[in-house]
């Protein structure tokens, strides 16, 4: 028989019974739609990072401090006071540190601030010039930390757009203004444009000179991290091991193990978040491959039942000529034309909360042709699959037995 | 094949349930010619719808032989069977077995398609014979729509479409008003006058009364 035959005959036969037919299908609806929407948005976040990999710069190395040891006591990674001002001095001069182009020797507390009646507790990032250019900082007003405010221990301050709206109201123009930090007063001399949401706020901050934030607001002579940046990508490896050398050689340490600083380099950091999403993404789209899997056996309870329905037509259709193989297609064709029924309002749901999911997180919208072809050949897998059992036991019928059937 | 279409000797049919043999039909040999118009006429019990079953190569016979048309049928496979129930034979079922829900013009289309006759073909075909059973008017409609007598004519067309060697028909006026019955049956003769082989099964003896011989079956034996 023709297969556009098979399809009407098909399509007859299913709606015959509309509720059940939508049921059956509304299962494969979910497990489609809801892959197709995980998958999506998998793809776009981790597409997202990589955008915030280029954003921040792909040739950036962050040091810091690692563990310190104070005689056989270990203490908290991170929170160790052996990178200092010389150390990134160091490295800007060194002659045996030829891959990296900009040092950005940094500090960062948190304290609080007030101005007025407002006030907020965020993160001060003590910085020298160099910072804006390393970090790729754009002003949205105003001007950046210059190195004549660090030479001169200048109480200054450029603000995050996040610090901005918490202090002022909206119709404040915050530079000119000042503000107190630690009880100390600084003029707000800029406001940088927003970052977007990365590993950590990068909007939620104040920068203010290296020098007032070392030795005037926080007492401090060590740096929590010092940024480089490497005159290449391609160097990155170089970069890492010319200034890991020099900072042992200067901490007098002879084995890298004992080391107590660690250099990243972004795009390790960045990997390892979109390690994170992609285990997510496939976490949950294993509990969605799940609900495909129900879905499909949904359509074979239905299948089944439709073959007990139909014993004295299966009976008929024997009596009159039909094969084996032709009953088999005939059952198939209709759990086929189910599921990919199925798949495909289940493309187009997913594929909407995808949309609907980009239009809220502000993420880009891009279709992944990969997805959809998979959720379409998932689909008419799952037919075949759940359907062969029901077809094979409908050619099997003695046409005797069903044409008695009642 | 010198005249004759059917051609049965020896056949028996055993139905075997656990440790209980059924012997339905036993040891029965007859021959039917071409253009015969035959009723097999016995009572409940007499294993008549058995021997209609292995007529219509719906079943196989447990030994004996059934030559239909020069094909020996007893030792088919499926879809051999599929294939002679196509081409073949004609049934008309007591209880007219159309197809719900769909219309008397597909129904008829039924073996056609199973046969892989092409669609305008099989469209003009299914129009004539419905014609030819007086339902020209009736086409497009679904068997509910149709009188008892009607769906029966539906199912006399359906029998024609493949131009079968034998027409079968299991007690076709079972189920159908009397005066219809004598109408169906008025195209069953007509049939036959046009050369048509017609096997007929009924237990009714003004309905065999239209055939032209009759075999009496008793407790599975010819009588």
């Amino acid at each position: 028989m023709k297969t556009l035959k098979l399809v009407k005959n098909s399509v007859r036969n299913l709606a015959i019974n509309k509720m059940r037919t939508g049921l059956a299908i509304l299962g494969i609806v979910i497990g489609i739609g809801s892959v197709i929407a995980l998958v999506s948005m998998g793809e776009a976040s981790t597409k997202a990072i990589q955008a915030q990999i280029q954003a921040i710069g792909s040739n950036l190395l962050t040091i810091s401090p690692g563990v310190s040891f104070s005689g056989n006591v270990r203490g908290a990674a991170g929170g160790g006071t052996t990178l200092t001002n010389e150390d990134a001095l160091a490295i800007r001069t060194s002659a045996k540190v030829t891959t990296i182009k900009s040092v950005s020797p940094e500090y960062t507390g948190r304290t609080q601030v007030i101005f007025g009646r407002n006030n907020t507790n965020t993160q001060i990032t003590g910085v020298e010039a160099i910072y804006a250019e390393v970090h790729k900082i754009s002003m949205d007003s105003g001007s950046f930390i210059t190195s004549q405010h660090v030479a001169s221990l200048s109480k200054v301050a450029v603000l995050g757009p996040t610090v901005v709206s918490d202090l002022f109201d909206a119709n404040t123009n915050p530079v000119g203004q000042t503000i107190r930090i630690s009880g100390k007063n600084f003029l707000i001399i800029g406001v940088t444009k927003t970052k977007g949401g990365a590993a950590q706020n990068q909007d939620d901050r104040i920068f203010i000179p290296l020098s007032t934030a070392q030795k005037q607001l926080f007492g401090v002579k060590y740096l929590s991290s010092i940024s480089l940046e490497a005159i290449s990508e391609n160097v990155m490896t170089d970069a890492q091991n010319q200034v890991g050398y020099l900072l042992l050689d200067r901490h007098k340490l002879a084995d890298p193990a004992s080391a107590d600083f660690r250099i990243m380099s972004q795009a390790d950091i960045l990997q390892t978040a979109s390690q994170v999403t992609g285990t997510l993404t496939s976490l949950l789209t294993g509990v969605a491959a799940i609900s495909l899997l129900v879905g499909g056996i949904g359509i074979m309870n239905i299948m089944l039942m439709s073959v007990t329905e139909r014993t004295r037509e299966i009976g008929l259709r024997k009596a009159l000529g039909a094969k084996k193989k032709e009953i088999i297609y005939q059952f198939l064709t209709e759990a086929i034309l189910l599921t990919f029924s199925g798949g495909i309002i289940g493309i187009i749901l997913g594929l909407s909360g995808y949309f609907a999911y980009s239009k809220i997180s502000g993420t880009a919208f891009t279709i992944s042709f990969m997805s959809i072809f998979l959720a379409f050949a998932v689909s008419a897998a799952i037919g075949i699959i759940f359907g062969w059992y029901p077809a094979q036991k409908a050619a099997n019928l003695q046409p005797i037995e069903a044409l008695r059937y009642e | 094949m010198s005249g004759i279409t059917i051609q049965v000797k020896g056949l028996s049919k055993v139905y075997k349930t656990d440790d209980l043999e059924n012997k339905v039909l036993s040891n029965i040999s007859f021959e039917i010619k071409s253009g015969e118009f035959v009723a097999i006429m016995g009572p409940s019990g007499s294993g008549k719808s058995t021997l209609m079953h292995i007529l219509g190569a719906l079943d196989l016979p447990s030994s004996g032989t059934y030559i239909l048309d020069g094909h020996d049928v007893s030792k088919m496979t499926d879809d051999e069977l599929a294939e002679i129930r196509n081409k073949k034979i004609g049934f008309v079922f007591q209880s007219y077995n159309l197809l719900p829900r769909t219309s008397a013009l597909d129904n008829v289309i039924v073996p056609m398609d199973y046969a892989g006759i092409p669609e305008t073909e099989q469209k003009d075909k299914a129009q004539k014979l419905l014609e030819r059973v007086g339902l020209s008017d009736r086409i497009n409609y679904p068997p509910n729509k149709l009188s008892g007598g009607q769906q029966q004519r539906v199912a006399i067309a359906r029998a024609l479409a493949m131009d079968p060697t034998i027409i079968l028909a299991d007690e076709p006026t079972g189920n159908i008003a009397t005066n219809q019955a004598n109408e169906i049956m008025e195209i069953f003769k007509k049939l036959n006058k046009e050369g048509r082989t017609i096997v007929m099964i009924t237990h009714e003896p003004d309905i065999a009364a239209f055939a032209k011989r009759v075999i009496h079956l008793r407790d599975g034996r010819i009588v």
